[in-house]
């Protein structure tokens, strides 16, 4: 933990700045220092190929405290998605461990993880990956439903939608949305059941720079709003420069770990 | 294909010729992927292909095999038959043959009481009078070995195994035949003339012509039936014989017959059946092809974006359309081949499972026709069926490549779509005629298919608008989930429920129909009913068999003499020139003229007969009209309505009967329907009191007697004090009904097992087709944190309805035929059973929940995130 410490103080221009960054850094560790809400340690991922295995990520160490926003850019094949897998426990490492809330989730059973999930997780893809059959308003009431509370929860689904802009859509089919409809409807999904960390896979990469702009925003937003802990995977360096932390991957690791304009 | 007849401006700009080549080379490469999926239809073309082929090559098998034995069936080269005594001309026919050196052997077959005095048990059994020499062809198997010769001799009979074990006796026990008592020397386990189950349907006793003679069973007008056997290897000598003598048989009422055309009209009903069975096999693999084009429909969904790339890539409509139309053929391929080789199997199977069934040895061959036509249909069915869904190939812009969700406009009228559906509907068509006994049959067959088909879509539909209605809101949310499920896009729902509801509707309808006809049959046999039968009695033995009945039922037992007659003329003129009318609808029907008549007469109508038309006797009018005709001085007749139309006569008409030697002529002074169907003597014909009164007759004695043994004791004494009598047990008739029923419940079990077989295969497919959506959203539900016992429900709750709907599509819809075919067809009331109907229901949805389950339990195995990588590729 040490180690984003040192990022930030090494990743600052000025010596003013840099002394204002150390001190609210320092602080912040100070504050934080038992609530690291997501730890990595040693992960590693390979997957076999034509027989032959193919790391992807390599004894991977990470923490990330809780309530900050980080994103994670990286050359396509970097191995962002696969991490962010792994982080969320959407799949398996091939060793290593993570820390979710202070929680080994990999000690958990897949159904446990679910259930963990299910109580302090979001995630938004790429793809929106919204269930085809459900209106938007169903599709957000999933993760509350899936914990036995969809009844109740429905006055807060209608204003997470409405929030994203979408409350006069709340019977549409994903088939009748555009796509940053669509992510929208995802992004209220994701928060819907109050997540403590939220996921998202390149939320924007499917949608316009401006559209995508105003999605990080609301993810931003709603970060701040409800004290969650965000994990930006974006392709834009323009958004991912809106984070408090910047991490890059290459080659399997973390080659760069920089403080980003919301850290200031 | 293709448009290739007017250039349109696009396809010029994209400028594409058609390139088969390459799109055989591309089909090839994307069959490696994907297709594998679809590929689960394949079995439902493999299981019509091999029901097929099977079904062909059998037939011809047994075909080829019955002529080859064609002499060892019949057990000569040619026979005669007839109801009576061969009279003196044809006694001198056969006179002739034996001076020629044919073989001729005589084999008389009556039905009489027989009892073992041992276990006092009675029975009604055949009894063959046989002469030395027959069978002059094939084995016959007797316990003891070499045992056949026996009956020959006087005191001794052969019996078929089945009569042992009715009356409970051993070989060396004796029976009381008519007047004679003689010894079993043994059974006779297999004549080789003997077509299947005949000795379960009526056991026999064999013994010599002289004892039967001896036994003074056959009286006067009692039944018996009257067969000359003839050896006579050279064919042209038959034909000869059938030549020259075919007027006297003619006129005599005695059948020639030889033994190829015995052989052709058995392997004929067998290739009736045959084809049947054949529609059955048609049908699945019509259902298979259903389940193609579903396949192909979303397969081409699916690979829309591929379409519109290889389309940016400049292929042409043509060329894209061939690639997936090539697949199509691969899979029909691929499932006809399969087909093709289960039926191979099959064939060599049926023998063997046949065995003891079937008349003869059936030995197998290759049938080149049979195997090529299944292929060739298999095939042809894929590709069909696949035509329609692949049409949209061709209307997949390249600009889908672009936009995903980006649809042109539909074309408003596509004569290709218009060409397809027609070329499915003529292939349908003409595999039905193809397959069917006849054509009529086969077009039949295809519009109730096509009516089955399109009623049992149209209530799938509607119970699915149903359920999206009406379901309950506050159900938790998995059920929900999982019934929502069955609305996705490009949901398979209503070909699942087409090819479950086809097979539960065939079930629920020959269960229901079954039922229906074995309770009307106890109905027919229950209380109040007559249950015994006696005939054969002689007018002065009445009074004697009235006194053994018990007290209490002699009243009531009913009598009707008959007395055999046969018409001399109708209003003057003789059967000769009736018969040679050259106007069909006057010409009366050559049966009806020719039979020998069973004729009574009494003073009132029957329980089982309405008077339609005319006036009864004492000047009761009919049903429908009360014509009065005056018969003048000559006695009145009142006849059965149809035999009335096949001898085309009506009131007023005049019927002379000759009976025994005297004519007596008769008006037509009433008609009346009869209720076969009713165990009660029914006439054609019931003269008026008081003209046949001293005519030779016999009678006909019903009545009922409630406890078993009384009866049994009447049938003991029966045998014992009048021989002559026969008696028939109608519980005896019951059980005999009822084990034929239960054999055909058998075929039906497997008919019925043959359609659910075919519907759990599409279902198969179906689930296969959709496992990536399906796939895909267990994994984003598992993402969101669901358990896997909540995946687990959303599953449970979709396959339950899918079933719960399929299924009962199809028995909504086999409720209604019931309904209709019960009153019209087998004329019998319809009642509801609800018990059948709820156990098929549940069988089929359990079947369908535990497939889906069972096809989808690597869903929950798997962890979601290479899930969804594979689900968004
Ligand atoms: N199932 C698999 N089998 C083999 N290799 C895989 C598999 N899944 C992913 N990979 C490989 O893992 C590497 C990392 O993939 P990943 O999707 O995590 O990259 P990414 O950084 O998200 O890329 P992008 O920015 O393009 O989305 C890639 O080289 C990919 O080819
Ligand atoms: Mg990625």
């Amino acid at each position: 933990m040490g180690e984003s410490e040192a990022a930030e103080v090494s990743a600052c221009g000025d010596t003013s700045g840099c002394e204002q960054a150390a001190v609210r850094a320092k602080a912040r560790v100070e504050r934080t220092r038992n609530v690291m809400m997501i730890v990595a340690e040693g992960l590693k991922k390979s997957y076999t190929s034509g027989g032959r295995p193919l790391p992807v990520l390599q004894s991977l160490d990470l923490s990330i405290e809780a309530d900050s926003f980080v994103s994670i850019v990286g050359p396509s094949g970097s191995g962002k998605t696969t991490l962010l897998g792994l982080l969320a426990g959407l799949d398996e490492p091939t060793s290593g461990r993570v820390l979710l809330d202070g929680e080994d989730i990999f000690s958990f059973s897949e159904d446990g993880r679910a259930a963990f999930r299910a109580e302090r997780v979001g995630f938004v893809f790429q793809t929106f990956h919204l269930l085809p059959t459900l209106t938007a308003l169903e599709n957000v009431l999933v993760p509350l439903e899936l914990r036995g509370e969809g009844n109740e929860a429905r006055g807060s689904a209608v204003s997470l939608l409405e929030r994203v802009g979408l409350g006069g859509r709340l019977d549409h089919f994903p088939s009748q949305l555009s796509g940053g409809e669509q992510q929208r409807v995802a992004l209220a999904r994701a928060f819907s059941n109050r997540p403590k960390i939220l996921f998202a896979d390149e939320p924007t990469g499917n949608l316009d720079h401006e559209t995508g702009a105003s999605i990080v925003e609301m993810l931003e937003h709603l970060n701040q709003e409800a004290n969650t802990t965000l994990v930006l995977v974006t392709h834009d360096l323009a958004l991912a420069e809106r984070a408090d932390r910047i991490l890059t991957l290459g080659g399997g690791r973390v080659v760069e770990d920089r403080p980003g304009e919301g850290s200031g | 294909m293709s448009d290739s007849g007017h250039k349109t401006r696009q396809r010029r700009t994209i400028g594409a010729p058609l390139r088969p080549g390459f799109a055989f080379r591309l089909a090839m490469r994307e069959s490696r992927h994907g297709l594998r999926r679809i590929g689960v239809y394949v079995a439902s073309i493999t299981l019509g292909v091999g029901a097929l082929v099977s079904i062909h090559s059998f037939r011809d098998d047994f075909a080829r095999s019955v002529q080859e034995e064609a002499d060892v069936l019949m057990g000569a080269n040619a026979r005669l038959s007839g109801d009576v005594v061969p009279g003196p001309e044809i006694e001198e026919v056969l006179d002739s043959l034996r001076d020629a050196g044919a073989g001729v052997a005589r084999v008389t077959t009556a039905s009489s009481m027989i009892l073992a005095p041992s276990t006092e048990s009675v029975r009604l059994l055949q009894v063959r009078g046989i002469d030395p020499g027959y069978p002059f062809y094939g084995d016959v198997v007797t316990e003891p070995e070499g045992a056949w010769g026996q009956h020959l001799e006087p005191g001794q009979v052969l019996v078929d195994p089945a009569v042992l074990t009715q009356f409970g006796v051993d070989i060396g026990d004796s029976l009381t035949v008519g007047t004679l008592t003689l010894q079993i020397a043994g059974t006779v386990d297999d004549l080789p003339t003997d077509v299947a189950f005949q000795t379960a349907i009526g056991p026999r006793v064999h013994m010599s012509q002289e004892t039967l003679e001896a036994a003074e069973l056959i009286g006067f007008g009692s039944l018996a039936r009257h067969e000359v056997f003839l050896e006579i290897p050279d064919e042209n000598e038959r034909r000869a014989i059938r030549d020259r003598y075919d007027e006297l048989f003619q006129t005599s009422d005695v059948t020639f017959r030889t033994a190829e055309e015995q052989a052709q009209s058995l392997s004929n009903g067998v290739r009736f059946l045959g084809r049947f069975l054949a529609l059955v096999g048609l049908a699945a693999l019509l259902l298979g092809g259903v389940g193609v084009a579903s396949a192909i429909h979303v397969y081409i969904r699916e690979k829309r974006a591929s379409i519109a790339v290889l389309r940016c890539l400049g292929a042409g409509q043509g060329t894209a359309f061939l690639a997936y139309l090539s697949q199509a053929a691969l899979l029909g391929l691929i499932g006809a081949a399969s087909g093709v080789v289960l039926g191979v199997a099959l064939q060599e199977v049926m023998p063997i499972v046949l065995r003891g069934v079937l008349p003869v040895e059936v030995t197998t061959r290759i049938s080149v026709t049979s195997v090529g036509a299944g292929l060739g249909i298999g095939i042809w069915v894929a590709v069909v069926f696949a035509l329609i869904p692949l049409l949209q190939v061709r209307d997949v812009p390249p600009l889908a490549a672009l936009r995903q969700d980006f649809e042109p406009p539909r074309r408003r009228f596509d004569p290709l779509r218009l060409g397809a559906w027609t070329l499915l509907g003529a292939s349908v068509l003409s595999l039905c005629a193809y397959e069917a006994p006849n054509v009529e049959l086969g077009l039949a067959f295809a519009l109730s298919l096509a009516v089955a088909g399109a009623a049992i879509a149209s209530v799938g539909v509607g119970l699915m608008f149903v359920t999206r209605r009406y379901f309950p809101s506050r159900a938790s949310y998995p059920v929900r989930q999982g019934v929502s499920n069955l609305f996705r896009p490009q949901n398979q729902t209503i070909s699942v429920t087409l090819a479950l509801g086809f097979g539960a509707f065939v079930i629920g309808t020959i269960v229901q129909v079954e039922g229906a006809l074995r309770d009307d049959l106890t109905v027919s046999f229950g209380s109040g009913r007559p249950n015994l039968l006696l005939f054969d009695i002689q007018t002065d033995q009445l009074e004697g068999i009235r006194s053994l009945l018990p007290l209490d039922v002699r009243g009531e037992s009913e009598t009707s003499p008959i007395v055999t007659s046969r018409i001399a003329s109708i209003n003057g003129i003789e059967p000769d020139s009736l018969r040679s009318n050259p106007d069909p609808a006057a010409r009366p029907e050559a049966w009806a003229l020719r039979r020998e008549y069973r004729n009574t007469y009494r003073s009132y109508v029957g329980r089982a007969e309405e008077l339609v038309s005319g006036r009864w006797w004492d000047g009761t009018a009919g049903s429908e009209d009360g014509i009065e005709v005056d018969a003048g001085e000559l006695p009145r007749v009142s006849l059965e309505i149809d035999v009335a139309e096949s001898l085309r006569v009506g009131l007023g008409d005049t019927i002379t009967w000759n009976v025994s030697g005297a004519r007596i002529p008769t008006v037509i002074t009433s008609l009346r329907s009869v209720d076969w169907g009713q165990l009660e003597p029914n006439f054609f014909a019931i003269l008026e009191p008081g003209v046949l009164e001293s005519a030779p007759q016999n009678i006909v004695m019903v009545a009922r007697i409630e406890d078993p043994q009384a009866r049994a004791r009447v049938q003991r004494a029966l045998v014992g004090a009048f021989p002559n009598v026969s008696a028939l047990d109608f519980s005896r008739v019951q059980e005999a009904i009822d084990a034929v029923l239960s054999k055909v419940r058998q075929a039906v079990a497997f008919l019925g097992g043959f359609s659910a077989l075919a519907g759990i295969i599409v279902l198969i497919g179906a689930l296969a087709t959709s496992r990536m959506q399906r796939l895909r959203e267990g994994a984003l539900l598992r993402t969101l944190g669901a358990r896997q016992s909540q995946v687990m429900t959303v599953l449970f709750a979709e396959y339950l309805a899918l079933g719960s709907i399929a299924t009962a599509s199809g028995l909504i819809l086999a409720v209604v035929a019931a309904a209709l075919l019960m009153p019209n067809v087998f004329e019998i009331d319809y009642t509801l059973r609800p018990l059948p109907i709820l156990t098929i229901w549940g069988v089929v949805v359990c079947l369908t929940v535990l497939t889906g389950l069972v096809s989808s339990r690597d869903l929950l195995r798997r962890p979601p995130l290479p899930v969804l990588r594979e689900a968004s590729e």
